[in-house]
């Protein structure tokens, strides 16, 4: 017998979790919508910046510096890390392939992934590394109503804020700022935007930054949940879906893909999965995703593209 | 003038082209598949690390084994069974006498090479991991699970519980999950869980995760939700440390979790820190820490700036666990040059090593693991040798051990043992030996 409560608990705690998937998915749809490329690299990105973080905080700890001073810092020092990272990408990988199809462009960020990875590792170390920027307790709502209450992770809701501030900032950037929309002139068309006087170098530098940014915040909350380590680079593969289902190029989209995956993932493996075996979640997304798929092949938010022949 | 040096540098060349294969004669080759990249790293890198030391320390201290030096390659399976099997083709045949033995540490690659390193006559090494059945040297002739399987580490799991509650007449309707890897490995004690939940009257519920364990909210919610005595964990790599944040989440008591022992290293905790306090895991016998065999490897090894570790990660858990593994195969060669002569072996001969192994308290103390492992010996019909374990505590800053020796009751697993061996038997043909003719 599912009790209300407990539907309640899977309920808000699969929309929570989806929230974090969004914050992944964000970076792809960052660097989609602006360039037409499908960033491979995103979860390495993710990695190299928790990385970058987490190490540099050590060390300023250990120089003795305050908590704060040190978190300040650290955070500045990851994001050089991903604005050089940014610039190496768009002057050697991404930049020789303008005008390239999406395909080429895609492959190329595979190459980065690997990169990446093994650059990040061989800098700043392959082991798991705390990090502790979000408390990790949770709250018990409504005691009185439900038996042991309805859970609600203190970090999920941080979490669900950062997105929130993330979403706001970037539906800002993108559509009121000269920048923002220059951005969008390239994704069109990268010959056309160039030649009205577009500095395509200088937008895919500012893209490929912003996706690291936002890669950054993601390494902030899943470093606190996981420990910053390589497994952080798998959760490019729990973004997939919720990119498939919100649309790639929409940034409230990638918001609610993850409202869906996260809430539908995890009411099918706790109801659902005892039935047949279990371990159902990791493909369930992709079902969702499939589903909508054939129903609307740009996603939910994503722009209905039109070709005429 | 110039036509006389070109002769002597030919000369030369030509013949320390001819003096490399003659010094390659007298190696014996060992292959280390190991995964010091990927989603495990965190764990397989201080394993790998463990194994290539002790390996070096027997050439550099001893110059190899009564002579024969040890020559050793490292491949990278990433965890993966088929790249691990990839590894396993490439290398098989390499030295003058082909593998001495193989280690995948994988219990997925043990099952893909079982049929594999039979047919080849190479000797599959897998200390506290790979399949349970392959106990049973008389089917499994060439499986060596040294030291304890999956399911004498679910006896001794029970025996701790009950232990805890105050008997096994406790056991009866608690609840124990199982939260598991889903994977061959992680699937592995389910069976003999299953038959212990019937025995002592407890619910058994097994709750998988999906590789690599990133993320387990379902499962802790389920847990929550369900409010079992005691979860069992059989995780590996980043799984274990997001089941004790996981855990913590939902205020589930630590102490009342209990890892197997590839859920009880360093990196299993540290993640969680002040989270973790509290957590339980089982122990191949082995903990944390510096024993004699230390001294040598810092001596012989580090101070000859040939080590594979940092410095100051030389004794944790896996690191030691790595030097065990390869400890009992050297032992093996040594045992088998006792018959064979001392030359390089084949895994054929190295297999008989294996079978005849029998290291007691004084040998074991001689090699400098005293405090580590207890006397191992094993059979034809024993391929395990040993199953004693114990229970480790992390106290936040480092593990601790918490209970007296056991033994994993054989009249549990043996049966089991028996049962699922002789269904591999029928349906791969394989005729067990008598074990009372084995020699």
């Amino acid at each position: 017998m599912i009790g209300l409560g407990q539907f309640l608990e899977v309920l808000i705690g699969g929309l929570m979790s989806g929230v974090l998937y969004s914050l992944v998915a964000l970076g792809f749809v960052l660097i989609f919508k602006a360039s037409g490329v499908f960033n491979f690299a995103q979860g390495a990105m993710v990695l190299l910046a928790g990385l970058a973080l987490v190490r540099s905080l050590d060390l300023l700890v250990a120089w003795g510096l305050p908590l704060w001073v040190a978190i300040i810092l650290g955070i500045g020092f990851a994001a050089v890390i991903m604005a050089i990272t940014a610039w190496l990408i768009e002057r050697f990988v991404i930049g020789p392939l303008v005008n390239q199809d999406a395909l080429t462009l895609f492959m190329s960020t595979i190459g980065v992934t690997f990169i990446l990875e093994g650059a990040a590792q061989m800098i700043f170390g392959s082991d798991a590394y705390p990090l502790r920027l979000f408390p990790m307790d949770a709250w018990f709502l409504f005691e009185d109503l439900f038996p042991g209450g309805i859970l609600l992770n203190k970090l999920d809701v941080w979490g669900g804020f950062i997105a929130g501030i993330l979403v706001a900032g970037l539906a800002i950037f993108f559509e009121r700022t000269k920048t923002g929309r220059a951005l969008r002139a390239v994704a069109d068309d990268h010959l056309a935007a160039q030649s009205v006087g577009i500095p395509i170098s200088w937008i895919w530098f500012v893209v490929w930054l912003a996706a690291g940014l936002v890669a950054l915040v993601a390494a902030t909350v899943w470093g606190t949940k996981l420990g910053v380590q390589f497994s952080i680079t798998f959760l490019a593969l729990k973004a997939l879906p919720v990119l498939i289902i919100g649309g790639l190029t929409s940034i409230p989209g990638a918001i609610v893909g993850g409202f869906i995956v996260g809430a539908g993932e995890k009411i099918a493996e706790v109801f659902l999965g005892s039935y047949i075996g279990g371990g159902i979640e990791y493909w369930f997304a992709y079902v969702l995703a499939l589903v909508v798929l054939l129903v609307r092949p740009q996603g939910l938010f994503g722009e209905r593209i039109i070709e005429r022949i | 003038m110039v036509r006389n040096k070109l002769i002597l540098a030919a000369a030369m060349l030509s013949s320390a082209a001819l003096a490399a294969p003659a010094a390659a004669q007298n190696e014996q080759f060992i292959p280390i598949l190991s995964y010091r990249t990927g989603a495990y790293a965190v764990n397989g890198v201080p394993y790998a690390n463990g194994v290539a030391d002790y390996y070096n320390l027997i050439n550099e201290r001893d110059g190899g084994i009564n002579g024969v030096k040890l020559l050793v390659e490292e491949c990278e399976t990433g965890y993966a069974t088929d790249k691990g099997v990839e590894c396993y083709e490439r290398l098989k045949g390499k030295g003058p006498t082909g593998a001495a033995f193989i280690n995948p540490l994988s219990t997925g690659i043990t099952f893909a090479l079982t049929e594999k390193t039979t047919t080849d006559k190479i000797p599959i090494i897998t200390m506290g991991y790979g399949r349970a059945d392959s106990k049973n040297g008389a089917v499994f002739a060439y499986n060596f699970p040294l030291l304890g399987t999956y399911w004498s580490a679910a006896d001794i799991a029970i025996q701790h519980v009950a232990k805890e509650i105050g008997g096994f007449d406790k056991l009866k309707g608690k609840k124990i999950s199982l939260l598991y890897h889903d994977s061959p490995y992680g699937k592995e004690p389910i069976p003999m869980l299953q038959v212990l939940a019937k025995k002592y009257g407890f619910e058994f519920t097994p709750i998988p995760v999906t590789h690599p364990g990133v993320e387990q909210k379902s499962q802790w919610l389920a847990i929550r939700q369900n409010r079992p005595d005691y979860v069992l964990v059989w995780g590996w790599g980043v799984m274990n440390g997001t089941a004790v944040k996981e855990a913590a989440a939902v205020a589930y008591p630590r102490d009342k979790m209990i890892g197997v022992w590839w859920s009880g290293a360093e990196p299993d905790v540290t993640p969680a820190g002040d989270q973790a306090v509290g957590y339980k895991s089982l122990m191949l016998q082995h903990g944390a820490g510096k024993f004699p065999v230390h001294a040598d490897i810092e001596k012989y090894v580090y101070a000859r700036d040939k080590g594979a570790s940092e410095p100051g990660k030389v004794g944790e858990v896996l690191y030691n666990r790595g030097m065990v593994n390869a400890m009992l195969g050297v032992e093996a060669i040594r045992k088998a040059q006792e018959k064979f002569g001392k030359k390089p072996l084949t895994g054929e001969q190295v297999r008989w090593g294996l079978e005849n192994l029998n290291l007691s308290d004084a040998r074991i103390k001689e090699l400098g693991f005293e405090g580590m492992l207890k006397p191992i010996r094993i059979s034809c019909s024993d391929h395990e040798g040993a199953r004693d374990g114990r229970v480790q505590q992390w106290d936040g800053k480092g593990w601790k051990v918490i209970s007296d020796w056991y033994t994993a009751n054989q009249s549990e697993t043996e049966p089991l043992v028996e049962e699922v061996s002789g269904k591999y038997a029928a349906e791969k043909n394989v005729k067990p030996r008598d074990c009372s003719k084995e020699s």
